[in-house]
């Protein structure tokens, strides 16, 4: 099965695969992002494959490796094919300014909570989408908790003698 | 005349929403005509402390996110990093857990059965599912003394061995559960209110529930074939017998159908794997990377170094990316970890199962009555624990 998908996609969208990674086992594909709508809708339509179970859509955040990742944010497309079960990965890399990627909404209603969490926890925009708002995190928490610059959290405990210190950050 | 909309809002501290689920609803008279649900109020950033902390103590945040099955948690985060290092766990360890992981799939269905019914008004059937459902907590605290947050699967194997114990009391719930099995079914299958309320009721055809990404029972329920269990077996379920339970019409009804019917099914791999459970070392030999077992780090002199070792700094995981995924009672529980090459992971993704399915709630309950959002709410079988994380 990892034969067919390599041969279906390198015969329709040889230009737009940068690598492929077998890392146990595991066949995924990262690919340039402007592909990746026409690549999932064909995925979707195609007869012998039947990729229409969009199982997870995921985000990384490559701080300090992106030299050798070819950008910042990687967002992971988990995609299962009911009939061959058979899973694979569909990545792509984002740069750190204004990582955008178009929404794959349209093609799975499933996707609209999916993208809408990494855009909340990840700040990756996903264009197209009809209701990109927070979903986890408070209205009034700025920034994006899942990046690595992020801080984890402070320290808590606040004494009348350190109450004037600013908190601690434990990154 | 004019007529407009009315905008109810339900929860977040509604009984009925199983935790703090909030949504928005709009109704036209006593039609729902649009939803909308609001969730975070239970957001704690695990997947975010994961990453900050080294492999092994990660395990205890799993299983505070579904806590009505905190052994299937344990399990899918366990397989994936036994994924990432490559390691084979022995036969008794995959046993084991497919014994304890079947035992949890009954707890939390118990849970989903007793409340949904107390939401559709069927009173007594909580108390009868709480009944059954201590009898596991007790087989918990047996295996490793607790009875909610377990943690007792480790990398590799599992926190001790099974005590001796266990065989008679798993015997004894295979024993009294078919039997109560049939009490509950006096209680619902036939119960004209409980039909009534649920035949028909935020109904989901197959190619829509593939198209929400739904998963177990909700994906099942709609006649689709799809069990990872089966489909892509994992901790050794190819070698047990047992049968998919579907669902025809993707209403409420089926899918309380099917969870009966796996109540039925986990019965008959807890059975077959007590009866066929391998001896052996409860945790695999891994050197270095899962940590050797407390006699011989008490007698053996390189035990206690790599014992100390892994507690302090831990082991180094091939950069690389792995997922893994577990059918839980909610559906595809996976996890994704994203190595970069050191003692801690990059990114720890959990797939949530209840989140993506509560995510198809609009669709269930758009066009019904506003007494069923109750029913629909209750089908999907969230645990908001899981779905803010």
């Amino acid at each position: 099965m990892q034969d067919k998908v390599r041969q279906w996609l390198q015969s329709r969208f040889a230009d737009d695969i940068i690598r492929e990674d077998n890392f146990r086992d595991q066949q995924s594909f990262y690919i340039r992002p402007e592909a990746l709508l026409p690549l999932c809708q064909a995925l979707m339509d195609d007869r012998e494959l039947e990729v229409r179970y969009l199982a997870d859509i995921t985000s990384c955040d490559w701080l300090g490796h992106e030299q050798e990742m070819g950008g910042r944010f990687e967002v992971v497309y988990n995609l299962y094919s009911l009939p061959h079960k058979y899973r694979f990965f569909v990545k792509v890399m984002l740069p750190a300014e204004n990582p955008e990627i178009a929404s794959l909404t349209p093609l799975w209603n499933g996707a609209n909570w999916m993208e809408r969490e990494v855009w909340d926890m990840m700040g990756v925009t996903f264009t197209g989408h009809p209701d990109l708002t927070k979903i986890l995190t408070p209205g009034d928490l700025e920034g994006h908790p899942l990046r690595r610059d992020f801080p984890l959290t402070y320290e808590v405990p606040q004494f009348t003698w350190n109450k004037d210190q600013p908190p601690e950050v434990i990154k | 005349m004019e007529t407009r909309t009315l905008q109810i809002n339900m929860g977040p501290q509604h009984p009925a929403t199983h935790g703090v689920l909030r949504v928005e609803l709009e109704v036209e008279g006593e039609t729902v005509v649009g939803a909308r649900p609001v969730i975070g109020y239970l957001h704690t950033g695990i997947e975010k402390t994961m990453e900050s902390k080294l492999y092994y103590k990660a395990i205890p945040c799993t299983d505070r996110m579904d806590y009505l099955s905190p052994m299937m948690n344990n399990l899918g985060y366990c397989l994936a990093v036994e994924k990432l290092m490559g390691i084979e766990v022995p036969e008794r360890v995959k046993w084991a857990r497919v014994m304890l992981s079947e035992l949890t799939r009954i707890k939390s269905h118990l849970v989903w059965l007793g409340t949904h019914a107390i939401d559709l008004g069927a009173m007594s059937m909580i108390l009868y599912a709480f009944r059954e459902r201590e009898m596991i907590v007790d087989i918990y605290e047996a295996c490793g003394g607790q009875r909610m947050m377990t943690t007792y699967f480790r990398i590799g194997g599992l926190a001790e061995d099974l005590p001796p114990d266990l065989d008679k009391l798993v015997r004894e719930f295979l024993k009294v559960m078919p039997e109560r099995l049939k009490d509950y079914e006096k209680l619902l299958t036939r119960n004209p209110i409980f039909i009534r309320r649920t035949k028909g009721v935020a109904v989901i055809s197959a190619e829509d529930a593939i198209n929400w990404s739904l998963s177990g029972p909700m994906l099942r329920g709609s006649g689709v074939r799809r069990d990872l269990r089966k489909d892509e077996p994992y901790s050794g379920y190819e070698n047990f017998d047992f049968d998919m339970a579907l669902g025809k019409n993707g209403d409420a009804y089926d899918r309380y159908l099917l969870r009966l019917e796996e109540i039925r099914q986990s019965l008959r791999i807890i059975q077959q794997a007590l009866d066929g459970m391998p001896e052996g070392p409860y945790r695999a030999h891994v050197p270095g990377v899962v940590l050797p077992p407390k006699d011989d780090v008490l007698h053996k002199m390189e035990s206690l170094i790599f014992h100390f070792k892994i507690i302090t700094e831990g082991f180094k995981a091939p950069r690389g990316a792995v997922y893994q995924g577990i059918e839980s009672p909610k559906g595809e529980l996976g996890f994704y970890i994203s190595s970069d090459g050191t003692n801690k992971p990059n990114r720890v993704r959990v797939r949530p199962p209840s989140f993506i399915n509560l995510a198809s709630l609009p669709a269930l309950v758009e066009g019904g009555l506003v007494a069923d959002v109750i029913c629909a709410i209750g089908t999907v079988d969230i645990v908001l624990g899981e779905v803010d994380r």
